[in-house]
């Protein structure tokens, strides 16, 4: 009788496991005869869903202090407070993720992968600071972002760099995110996250590279101020691109500039743009001759870019995963032990004719971003180059709207009183 | 448009209007995009585990987690544990004496209690401060015994990364986002009982 209830417990219990395919009930749970109650195994749940909003409603909020600061306390000690609990709250306490940075990436990923369901919080956070720089220029940047603050409370001896330079460097945060857009749509990499320098610091953890980098970036911006917000940050990019359109702006004098030169050098980013004495008029046979060029250079810059992008898309590939395995398994290297892809790959048991079939695909997007990719970086080059040639008539101080920081340093500079 | 600041029309200079125009448009898109991306989200949100069938127990789980020590860690399934005396997870191959002597074990950081039940079965528990999440009683376990010792990332100690770091470094493909309703893929979870 015993043994028939100790077959039918035998027997349910297999049963119970069978959906479990990798289970292998070698040994079958014993009976135990001395009361022994089994423990629960341990499965916590995740951060609630909950504080996923609220990370969403602080940005708001700090988001709106922080425009308010700018655009109409016109107070410099309030965007550094800002700044100060930025870097407690979406730095330390939140580690850095989520950030709006990264956030191009989900978008990115989630438009190219139907699969993936990319949560609300990153979508919002994508957009909203769009959004707010369209209307007030990049407060963002200013004091809600966790990678700027970081660097912002480092600004001790900003020297400045000569324009050429910032024009060159400038073009490194658009290649930057085109690499990544590349990276995310083809399901490779999170780039921005890969290498997002201050995210060790905000862990209080990070390996070797990661601290140095970071390291080398903070230490660079006492000189240079906010490295990384103007020579990497792609995001930058679209907020830089949605600034110059924007609605309001910080402005350096409450009311009208006398040109007292006192802002002059208070711009550690170099965003203020001087005024300029008016030229002779050009001699309108020049500029028509410049538009001629512009319009053949910059088509021909786009194909060139295009065509050294597609040349180079196998490199670009080789980063991606099942490119690399299937790479190993083409040209396997006999010398080397066989890598874990390869093992891993060998017991999932599927076919290596439909793999690369598979990778080819993936080898094919990569020549098409290729193009892409290349074909943007050279229309950058181009407009960059026609920026740099066109006369832009200055009569006051005021900061360029691209790549003002609106930081509020150079408002203390200025002697102007608001009208009453 | 470089000519055109002094325009005015109607109080709204070219400048203002083409201003206007991009920004609007520009907002539409982020609304198309946003809405579109809405359809398709699930309220919950997402985070990293990994599948314990595809997982080869490489060991990068240990080594690769921005968190030190990995917030991978081994679980115990009590219900898929035969007991044995001779544990493929806690003993390494060939061992002379099954005693809790450190040379015995297999764990290097002894992560692994063993105490008596009842002749002849141990209970194997897992201290998960001293885990690392190498794999390698789990690999132990998978070979020899039930396989009821399976990794799992921790909810309570992972950051939730955007890009899980592990993930992209893992040979078999074994780590994705799940929705946090349902966040752990180990054999004999079931989500329901644990509410």
């Amino acid at each position: 009788m015993k043994k028939a209830a100790a077959y039918i417990i035998l027997i349910l219990l297999i049963s119970f496991q069978l959906y479990n395919v990798f289970a292998v009930q070698r040994f079958p749970k014993p009976e135990f005869e001395s009361g022994y109650v089994q423990p629960s195994t341990l499965a916590p749940n995740p951060r609630a869903e909950a504080l996923a909003i609220l990370d969403v409603v602080v940005l708001l909020v700090t988001l709106s202090v922080a425009t308010w600061m700018i655009i109409k306390k016109r107070s410099r000690d309030g965007v550094f407070w800002i700044s100060i609990f930025t870097i407690a709250y979406f730095g330390f306490f939140r580690e850095g993720c989520i950030c709006s940075v990264g956030s191009v990436q989900n978008i990115t990923y989630a438009l190219f992968n139907p699969n993936y369901s990319i949560p609300i919080s990153a979508i919002l956070f994508f957009a909203v600071p769009i959004i707010f720089t369209l209307f007030f220029g990049r407060t963002f940047c200013a004091a809600v972002c966790p990678l700027g603050a970081i660097q912002d409370v480092f600004v001790f001896r900003p020297v400045a760099l000569k324009s050429w330079v910032l024009k060159v460097l400038g073009l490194i945060p658009f290649i930057y995110l085109g690499l990544a857009i590349l990276y995310a749509a083809t399901a490779t990499d999170f780039v921005i996250c890969r290498y997002d320098p201050f995210v060790g610091f905000f862990r209080l953890n990070a390996s070797f590279m990661m601290f140095m980098l970071g390291a080398v970036l903070l230490l660079l911006g006492v000189f240079i101020a906010r490295p990384y917000c103007r020579f990497l940050c792609p995001y930058g990019v679209l907020l830089n691109l949605a600034s110059r359109v924007s609605r309001k702006h910080l402005t350096i004098t409450p009311a009208k500039c006398i040109q007292c030169k006192l802002c002059e050098d208070s711009c550690p980013f170099g965003a203020i743009d001087k005024p300029v004495q008016i030229k002779e008029k050009e001699e309108s046979s020049k500029a028509v001759r410049r538009i001629i060029l512009l319009t053949v250079i910059i088509p021909l810059l786009v194909l060139v870019g295009g065509y050294v992008g597609s040349r180079f898309h196998e490199n670009l590939a080789s980063v991606n995963h099942d490119v690399r395995l299937a790479q190993e398994l083409l040209h396997p290297d006999k010398t080397q032990p066989e890598s874990f892809e390869v093992t891993a790959f060998k017991s999932a048991g599927k076919s290596v004719e439909e793999f690369y079939k598979e990778t080819a695909s993936i080898v094919d997007m990569f020549y098409i971003g290729g193009w892409i990719l290349g074909g943007f970086i050279g229309l950058i080059f181009g407009l960059t180059l026609t920026s740099l040639s066109i006369f832009k008539y200055q009569e006051d101080y005021t900061p360029n709207k691209g790549t003002c920081l609106s930081c509020a340093r150079c408002i203390d500079f200025c002697p102007v009183k608001p009208e009453l | 448009m470089e000519s055109s600041d002094k325009k005015k029309k109607g109080g709204l200079s070219r400048r203002d209007f083409i201003n206007s125009s991009i920004r609007f448009s520009v907002i539409l898109g982020i609304g198309a995009i946003g809405g579109k991306l809405l359809t398709r989200t699930q309220v919950r949100q997402m985070v990293w585990q990994l599948d314990t069938s595809k997982c080869i127990q490489c060991g990068r789980c240990a080594t690769n987690c921005v968190k030190t020590p990995s917030a991978v860690k081994c679980v115990h399934v009590y219900s898929m544990c035969g007991y044995c005396d001779l544990c493929g997870g806690y003993f390494r191959p060939e061992v002379k004496e099954l005693t809790t002597a450190a040379e015995n074990q297999l764990c290097p950081t002894s992560a692994i209690r063993r105490t008596f039940v009842e002749d002849p079965y141990f209970q194997f528990d897992i201290d998960r401060d001293l885990c690392n999440g190498c794999g390698k009683c789990v690999k132990g376990c998978g070979a020899f015994g039930n396989g009821s010792l399976q990794l799992q990332v921790c909810h309570d100690l992972c950051d939730n990364c955007n890009e899980c770091a592990i993930a992209r470094d893992c040979p078999a493909d074994a780590f994705s986002r799940v929705p946090s309703d349902n966040p752990y893929l180990f054999s004999g979870y079931d989500s329901k009982k644990k509410g």
